[in-house]
């Protein structure tokens, strides 16, 4: 075998690292280069604010787009109270034993679980059990306990990153533990606390599975008049026109597919840009 | 009155502390009272071991081996794919990047994780299906393979941004030690520092797997639904989440088929618990470094 002077091998690692770390990058330009290219021509102010007609095949996409929203906002309003406070449980109540480390374990374990089965969960207890329907709420119910992990995580590191000091300075002043809380801690976290919320905005936005069987439509005719309605959804609506129906013109999937993109992507930049604004912008 | 509202407060923060262990044992005993009712009349044994999925026709059989196989094939294929590449980037943005680059690639390759999977699936659909199918000269580009290769680039980020931060969690003195020595830079990154950083990059790996087992449209979109004992990876496969997720809206709610659905999401939910449980491990080793 031959055996490569040190410094040889050293550049040629180093080429084959670099090599990789393109590779993993280049697909997801591809992928958002494709959309872009092939999507761009079949967007318009019609596209966006119509009815889809000749069944998909032309038309616009409104009412997936406004279901989705309307989804989103009912999981957010859900979730967020539930998830910020069991962070301020978490980062200032819980004590270093067996409960925390299960609280934990669990939310680790929720995060993981594969999103189709939190959508079979979702039909067998908020469909099925408490006889919502297949319904916006339903749906909303659903992904407000998938994103609760997120949301807990994120809050907490917040909660977390406000120093200590500020607590004890209020502390000492005989101010109590939940004033403290409220008047000091929480100000101080909501940056990072609203980051993060935006941030799981995006995720479920885009998420299939856990509506499928939970709020999604193939089809409906009008916009929702109230939660208990079932809607289109952007992802599903998506996943229809291109597995479903034959004969579908490629520039709609596409032009749904970029609409789709853009509004995860979009979400997920304000949330950077948000990050970064108020880390230039602490007190501490 | 003040300290009557700080306890009603702690009690309500608490609850919500707890919720998080009631929607993980709610939701497992979901599965477990629909699953248990499956097996009630359907052997477990029979449903892991045998490979025949016929849940509508007559005789009925609910056999997931080969929906098992089309979920391990393909995370396997994913993994082949993701593991070498991610660890790889992780270690050169890491270590060799100059800083100011660094978090430029970071942001890039966790650019992937804000693409919707059924985006992906199409662009799939579209781009790499035909492909396989010409290259291979296959009947169907439709295959485990398809799958493997789009389902690796979603577990990238994953691998890379937690292998990447357990390589940067090394402390500096293991390297400047072997520099000292007369080391390489790259015999230093290679024999100490990927070493030292193993415990936390085997659990971005068990994350990554995790992602890949539970990931859904995608994987339906790509890899042509075909429930059978795959024979090479170019077969069209199924797996366990497709099969939920494809056959759930044709069952009668309660029906035998409808609770089958429930049985395989509880096979799931024990696996990815599994996976999860010991990537948390390996994260907490990785800690007390």
């Amino acid at each position: 075998m031959i055996r490569l002077s040190p410094k040889l091998s050293q550049k040629l690692s180093y080429i084959l690292l670099f090599m990789a770390t393109i590779l993993a990058i280049v697909p997801v330009l591809v992928i958002m280069f494709l959309i872009v290219k092939n999507g761009a021509s079949a967007i318009s102010w019609e596209f966006l604010t119509s009815m889809p007609k000749d069944g998909m095949r032309s038309g616009g996409i409104l009412p997936a787009i406004v279901g989705t929203f309307a989804i989103v906002m009912c999981a957010v309003v859900i979730t967020l109270p539930i998830g910020v406070c069991a962070a301020i449980y978490l980062n200032e109540y819980a004590k270093d034993n067996f409960l925390t480390r299960v609280i934990k374990l669990a939310i680790v374990n929720l995060a993981g679980i594969p999103s189709v089965v939190y959508g079979l969960f979702g039909l067998g207890i908020f469909v099925m059990f408490f006889k919502l329907g297949v319904s916006i709420i339903a749906g909303a119910l659903t992904l407000s306990i998938m994103e609760l992990p997120v949301i807990i995580t994120t809050s907490r590191n917040a909660l977390n990153s406000v120093p200590k000091s500020f607590r004890e300075a209020s502390l000492s002043l005989g101010v109590s533990r939940w004033q403290t809380i409220r008047h000091i801690v929480l100000p101080n976290a909501l940056p990072g606390i609203l980051t993060g919320t935006i941030l799981s905005i995006a995720r479920i936005s885009g998420e299939t599975a856990p509506i499928l069987f939970t709020a999604a439509a193939f089809y409906v005719p009008h916009l929702p008049k109230s939660i208990f309605d079932q809607v289109m959804a952007l992802p599903y609506h998506l996943y229809i026109i291109s597995t479903q129906i034959p004969n579908m013109p490629k520039n709609i999937i596409y032009g749904t597919a970029l609409v789709l993109m853009m509004m995860v992507l979009s979400i997920s930049f304000v949330a950077i840009f948000a990050r970064v604004y108020f880390r230039k912008h602490r007190k501490w | 009155m003040r300290e009557y509202l700080d306890y009603i407060i702690e009690t309500i923060v608490f609850i919500c502390g707890m919720l998080s262990i009631v929607f993980v044992v709610l939701i497992f005993s979901f599965l477990l009272k629909e699953g248990l009712s499956f097996f009630k009349d359907f052997s477990f044994v029979k449903f892991i071991t045998n490979q025949f999925w016929y849940p509508s026709s007559t005789p009925l059989s609910f056999g997931i081996l080969s929906l098992i196989c089309g979920s391990v094939l393909v995370t396997l294929g994913a993994c082949l794919i993701a593991v070498p590449i991610g660890v790889m980037s992780a270690l050169f943005i890491a270590e060799i990047a100059p800083k100011g680059v660094r978090d430029i690639l970071k942001s890039l390759v966790e650019l992937m994780t804000a693409i919707p999977s059924v985006v992906i699936g199409f662009v799939g659909m579209v781009t790499v299906v035909p492909l396989v199918k010409n290259i291979f000269n296959l009947p169907t580009g439709l295959s485990a393979f398809s799958g493997s290769i789009m389902l690796g680039f979603m577990a990238m980020p994953t691998i890379v941004t937690i292998s990447e931060d357990a390589i940067r969690s090394i402390p500096w003195q293991y390297k400047e030690g072997a520099l000292a020595l007369g080391a390489t830079k790259w015999q230093a990154l290679r024999r100490i520092i990927l070493k030292a950083a193993m415990p936390g990059i085997i659990a971005a790996i068990m994350l990554g797997i995790g992602r890949v087992i539970g990931e859904t449209m995608a994987v339906m979109m790509i890899t042509g639904n075909a429930a059978h004992v795959p024979h090479s990876i170019f077969d069209p496969i199924r797996t366990m989440t497709a099969t939920i997720a494809a056959e759930m809206g044709e069952t009668v709610r309660g029906g035998v088929h409808y609770k089958s659905l429930f049985a395989i999401g509880l096979v799931l939910f024990l696996i990815t618990f599994v996976v999860n449980f010991v990537a948390d491990l390996f994260l907490g080793k990785n800690k007390n470094l």
